[in-house]
């Protein structure tokens, strides 16, 4: 666009007090830009002033220098227009009173050896503005030529079958995929549901039934069972899936990455990507590469993954002092279900009558632990269970023997209404040892509530263990990705398919999939149900998004996207495997093939690319390379002793926060530091911090979020892989004779904005002590 | 579309209430293309977790998440925020709504900028809500630092005081209108969701466990408050007698919870919260000794359990699985004994610690302000939804009590709902 610019200075706030208004002005006059002030930019006049300008002058490019960002956005929002909002107030005069950094008096305005910190800090963040505007344009939608709106469901369970519903109410397409002979999943296979509503006391009929009659009503909702995915390529709103029999092989199901040690050749070299592309096809004989399309691949636009779980099977002697394995009448919680779901409660040993039946929740020896992948719905299941018993049998009794009774929020009630039960033994206790006892079987149990030490009788014992979701070894989506077929990080998420379970618990690092039900934990058909809903409305929103050509959370709306100058590609990969969402497949030779729509915007892969040949059209290598090129690097040409300059890379999703927060406490941190925001650390391509260095720049210092299991980061991995980054640049720098420590990154949480001034007044007295970098003048 | 149908369908939604769940369910609808209104009685979004010092497990903080949740309302034109708004009534039928909604005065105007100046004018304190009165803010005062939006409020109690004067005198961006008026705005919706969250149960309720009666006895959520930087003693646990670092320190479980004359039900986060309270003690004070008395140890699911495994390694921490029957307090430390039976050994436990928490349950703010609106609430005062009719759905804690992963799911579920209801009619 032609741009047409226009520098405001705010001077309200007290920005006019603590700096040279004028002065500031002539930064941009300099550059023959026009320059307007005003008492209070935000005010009516001001506003005016910017409307009038667009409108009547033509002017499209505004550098707006008041406060930050984050505050009067809707004020200084300009449709069309390219905005710069200089932080003067938070980023400077906020943090940097003048009882610190006194102006200069009237001798010393005309004084050249006088530093006027405040004043240089005011004008290298309006340089920097300037010089961002220059190099940004304002986005252009990314839209596919052809939109798909049809969901795939992949799982059609009492989870997928509610998605689908609910997806097909509000007009969308829907294909259930079921791997199974009929729909259904485990609900078919119960006697009774558990109480899924107020007043939440007593046991329901299985709904599955209903719901699978509810289908019928939605001519949109295609069900295919004894199908199962071998392979989903291309991206949200255009995804080409093939669809197979279970256990059927072909020529598109997806290939498997290569494992590591089929990376290197014989001497341990990493083989280059024309080799590495034949070791993959090799290792993936009869089937065709990612990049190669389904000619009969039918279309989808988003996915749903409710594809569920399994039961728990305990490996070989796991549980041998409870007798699993070993008496035919100590099983799971899941064979007890299926033998009351067949008719009257009986041993699997001999057929007979079962009457006294223990119920285990926490495999013992000395842990108080449930069973591995239980939860709430486990304590719930045991007393289900315990009164399946008791309809069966007058004088049956039920005896269960928990850790902690996990009954959470209103199913209290189930609880409650069950100690009703005379029949039914509810106890705190570990047991010890289950073993025969002629016919039927002991249990032995100790600090229980009925005393230290107690043995029951049982004709059959049941092990409460849990339900395994089905991504724990089996990515079951098969995305024909190059980062491989399923979730990343399974590990991190303990083979549970989600990436930020608090705030955002429908994202995954695979952007157009949503997950629902107990693929993501374990949980009831109540919870399941619910969960689909939201599954349903996210596979929704991704769709809607595509169609709009914008990001999908956290950059939700967000038009920009990578721009890959292929030309000077190297074929490295990085940017294809750090892509913390898989956006980024490649060819034979390695060449990057972007999958916009399946972007999160974070820019890891302008961050990690050493070519630096991607680049967002408003957030670029020369973007922000230009700003740090913009930042005065005072020496001793100018000053017998020049401040130094460190430069700051800040996250802006949590640093730049916490840094405007410290700014409303009035904190103050060192003069000498210059911030740039970022997407994420993520995005940090190491060539800002060797040009910051090269001009002459003393320090150069990365602030974001907490990595590591409990991970702050929105983009999942950006603060980590910046690390490594750094870790690396040490080298080079050591190899320019400059110190490793002139470079460091520091984790921050949002909150912890009092610590800030610290973290940064640290690290600028660390590189004082290392002394001016010498490149500094040259 | 039939004849008796061709009523007008308002392609908007309403949600009341912009706590956790409601600013999800505005948020994840308007991001379809939704028209969402979010009604908020607070002059603040983010309601209970903005008072959170941490979540549990992460032990992150509730600001980080509001933060993204506030930056995408600001790129979202589609959602209209009014704070310091109460719904007053509700008339129609599914798809048509008529409601009308009470906006009370902030007095102070979009030119506010933050500046502190009128705080810093008023003379006369009153109590912090947002801190559970812990502490005397003044009558011009921003909610909190990371508050949205970003603009200060004039307490009602100093209008008509020289305080309120003094304020409006010392701003010098004309943001402060005393003449501001509580106005009704009258909006069109199609669907609505309440998200009306939840309160406190009011631990003086409790006689047995002397809150009120014994300064060294504080609420789960006042401990929030004392443990985040931005709280009443800027981080530092101190108890409130005398101000010193608490040695030892109790957790009293399901304080009103599982209690047949309080809260017959479970609140959900108490057990998960209190074992994340005993880490910020532990964090700041080395040697502190922690009891937590419980029923039941709620942490299911694999990764509440394999916090509360982490929490049991600590040897500072002691977990005692009995119910605290009675407090006493010392009259000279103000020390507390907290007496409860061990459930498994049988044995009476005097505990003398220097601050107990009780771990206070949810209570549905329903059952206490009755809805303006056609709404089946349960004998506890949790809205039930009934999908069948459809039209109006409860989100979150109002309908059930939840931590907050299970609140944001449920949350964005009610935004499907809600667009079903406008697209259907």
């Amino acid at each position: 666009m032609d741009k047409k610019y226009g520098i405001y200075i705010c001077e309200g706030c007290g920005i006019g007090d603590a700096v040279d208004i004028e002065k500031l002005g002539d930064v941009a006059k300099e550059e023959g830009l026009a320059v307007k002030t005003c008492p209070i930019l935000c005010g009516q006049a001001g506003v005016e002033l910017l409307k009038k300008d667009i409108a009547d002058e033509g002017v499209n490019t505004l550098v707006i220098a008041a406060c930050s960002r984050r505050v009067l956005y809707d004020v200084f929002r300009f449709d069309g227009c390219i905005v710069d909002r200089v932080n003067l107030r938070e980023g400077v005069i906020w943090t940097h009173p003048r009882s610190k950094y006194p102006a200069p008096t009237e001798e010393q305005k005309d004084d050249e050896t006088f530093i006027d910190h405040v004043q240089m800090m005011a004008e290298d963040y309006l340089k920097m503005g300037m010089a961002r505007v220059e190099k940004v344009d304002l986005p252009e939608p990314y839209l596919l030529e052809a939109l798909n709106k049809k969901i795939l469901v992949i799982g059609g369970g009492m989870t997928g079958i509610s998605a689908a519903i609910d997806a097909a109410k509000i007009g969308y397409e829907v294909t259930i995929v079921e791997k199974e002979a009929s729909l259904g999943g485990h609900a078919t296979s119960w006697r009774q549901q558990l109480p899924g509503a107020y007043p939440y006391e007593d046991l329901t009929p299985p709904a599955i039934e209903s719901k699978i009659n509810e289908l019928e009503n939605y001519s949109s909702i295609t069900v295919k069972t004894g199908t199962v995915v071998a392979r989903i390529a291309g991206e949200p709103g255009d995804f080409t899936v093939t669809l197979k029999k279970p256990g059927e092989k072909t020529e598109f199901d997806v290939p498997f990455p290569l494992p590591e040690e089929m990376k290197v050749d014989d001497k341990g070299k990493e083989l280059d990507a024309e080799k590495l592309h034949e070791a993959f096809m090799e290792y993936n004989k009869g089937k065709n590469d990612i990049l190669t399309v389904d000619p009969s691949g039918e279309k989808f636009g988003a996915v749903i993954l409710a594809a569920g779980w399994r039961p728990y099977q305990p490996e070989e002697g796991e549980f041998a002092h409870l007798g699993f394995g070993e008496n035919a009448d100590v099983i799971t919680n899941h064979q007890f279900e299926e033998i009351a779901a067949a008719g009257k409660i009986v041993r699997p040993s001999d057929g007979k009558e079962a009457k006294s039946v223990v119920f285990i929740q926490s495999p013992g020896q000395g842990d108080d632990k449930d069973f591995a992948y239980s939860g709430a719905v486990t304590s719930l299941v045991a007393l289900k269970q315990a009164k399946y018993l008791r309809e069966d049998y007058a004088d049956g009794k039920s005896y269960v023997f928990y850790q902690h009774m996990r009954t959470v929020g209103l199913t209290e009630n189930f609880y409650k209404n069950i100690q009703q039960d005379p029949g039914i033994f509810l106890t705190k206790g570990e047991v010890t040892r289950v073993s025969k006892n002629g016919g039927g079987l002991i249990v032995e149990a100790d600090n229980t509530l009925l005393g230290e030490k107690v043995q029951v009788k049982a004709d059959m014992v049941v092990l409460g263990t849990g339900m395994v979701p089905v991504t724990a070894d089996d990515p079951v989506i098969n995305l024909a990705y190059r980062q491989g077929p399923g979730f990343r990080d399974n590990a991190l998420f303990d083979d549970y398919a989600d990436s930020n379970f608090i705030c955002f618990p429908y994202e995954t690092q695979r952007t157009g999939i949503y997950a629902a039900g107990a693929i993501r934990r374990s949980m009831s058909v109540e919870e399941a149900v619910e969960d689909a809903t939201g599954a349903a409305l996210k596979a929704i929103q991704c769709l809607e998004s595509v169609n709009r050509g914008v990001s999908v959370h956290p950059r939700s709306g967000d038009m920009t996207f990578p721009d890959f100058f292929f030309q000077r590609c190297t074929q490295c990969k990085r940017c294809t495997e750090e892509c913390p969402f898989g956006a980024i497949d490649d060819d034979e030779k390695g060449t990057p093939k972007p999958n916009p729509a399946r972007c999160r915007r974070c820019g890891t892969c302008m961050g990690c690319c050493p070519e630096r040949i991607i680049n967002f059209v408003d957030y670029s290598i020369d973007s922000i390379g230009s700003m740090v090129k913009a930042i005065g690097v005072p020496s001793e040409d100018d000053y017998d002793e020049p401040p130094m300059r460190i430069l700051g890379l800040i996250c802006e999703n949590d640093a730049y926060p916490a840094l405007d927060i410290a700014a409303l406490n009035r904190l103050t941190y060192s003069a000498e530091v210059r911030f740039i925001p970022v997407r994420c650390l993520g995005s940090v391509n190491v060539i800002w911090i060797k040009d910051a260095l090269a001009q002459g720049m003393d320090g150069v210092f990365l602030l974001g979020c907490k990595h590591g299991d409990d991970y702050q980061c929105h983009f999942v991995k950006g603060s980590e892989l910046a690390e490594i980054r750094m870790k690396k640049i040490g080298d080079a720098l050591s190899s320019l004779a400059l110190e490793e420590e002139r470079v460091a990154q520091f984790q921050v949480a949002i909150d912890e904005y009092d610590k800030l001034p610290q973290i940064i007044d640290d690290f600028v007295a660390s590189v004082e002590e290392m002394g001016p970098n010498p490149f500094k003048g040259f | 579309m039939t004849e008796e149908k061709a009523a007008p369908v308002s392609g908007s939604i309403l949600v009341v209430g912009g706590g956790i769940s409601g600013l999800t369910t505005a948020i994840e609808a308007a991001e379809v293309g939704y028209e969402v209104f979010l009604v908020e009685k607070n002059p603040y979004l983010g309601g209970r977790v903005a008072q959170l010092n941490q979540y549990f497990p992460k032990l992150c903080p509730p600001t980080c998440g509001l933060e993204i949740n506030f930056r995408r309302i600001k790129d979202n034109p589609g959602i209209k925020v009014l704070t310091l708004a109460e719904v007053e009534s509700v008339t129609g039928d599914p798809g048509n709504y008529d409601v009308a909604v009470k906006v009370n005065p902030r007095y102070v105007n979009e030119n506010c900028t933050c500046c502190d100046a009128c705080a810093e004018a008023c003379q006369a304190e009153i109590d912090s809500e947002y801190d559970f009165g812990m502490q005397k803010i003044k009558g011009a005062y921003l909610p909190f630092e990371m508050a949205f939006p970003a603009r200060y409020v004039i307490a009602p109690e100093i209008i008509g005081t020289s305080d309120a004067t003094r304020a409006q005198e010392a701003c010098k961006y004309d943001a402060i209108d005393l003449e501001m008026e509580a106005k009704t705005l009258n909006l069109n919706v199609g669907a609505i969701v309440w998200s009306t969250g939840w309160q406190p149960y009011d631990a003086a309720k409790i006689d047995n466990l002397g809150f009120g009666q014994y300064p060294n006895i504080i609420t789960n959520m006042m401990m929030e408050r004392l443990a985040a930087p931005n709280g009443p003693t800027r981080g530092k646990i101190l108890r409130p007698s005398d101000n010193k670092e608490p040695q030892s320190v109790a957790f009293v479980q399901c304080a009103g919870s599982r209690d047949e004359n309080h809260l017959p039900y479970c609140s959900y986060i108490c057990c998960m919260a209190s074992l994340k309270q005993a880490t910020y003690v532990r964090e700041r004070y080395p040697d502190a000794k922690i009891y937590i008395f419980y029923i039941d140890l709620r942490a299911p699911g694999y990764r509440y359990e394999r916090f509360y495994q982490t929490i049991k390694e600590d040897e500072n921490i002691f977990l005692i699985k009995g119910k605290v029957a009675e407090v006493s307090t010392d009259s000279g430390t103000q020390n507390v004994t907290v007496v409860a039976e061990n459930a498994v050994t049988g044995e009476k436990i005097h505990q003398e610690v220097e601050m107990v928490v009780l771990a206070t349950g949810m209570q549905p703010t329903v059952a206490t302000d009755k809805l303006p609106a056609d709404l089946q609430v349960n004998d506890d005062g949790f809205i039930v939804n009934d999908f069948e009719k459809g039209g109006m759905f409860a989100a979150g804690c109002a309908n059930k009590p939840a931590d907050v992963v299970s609140s944001n799911q449920n949350a964005t579920g009610m935004a499907l709902k809600a667009i079903q209801t406008l697209v259907s009619r």
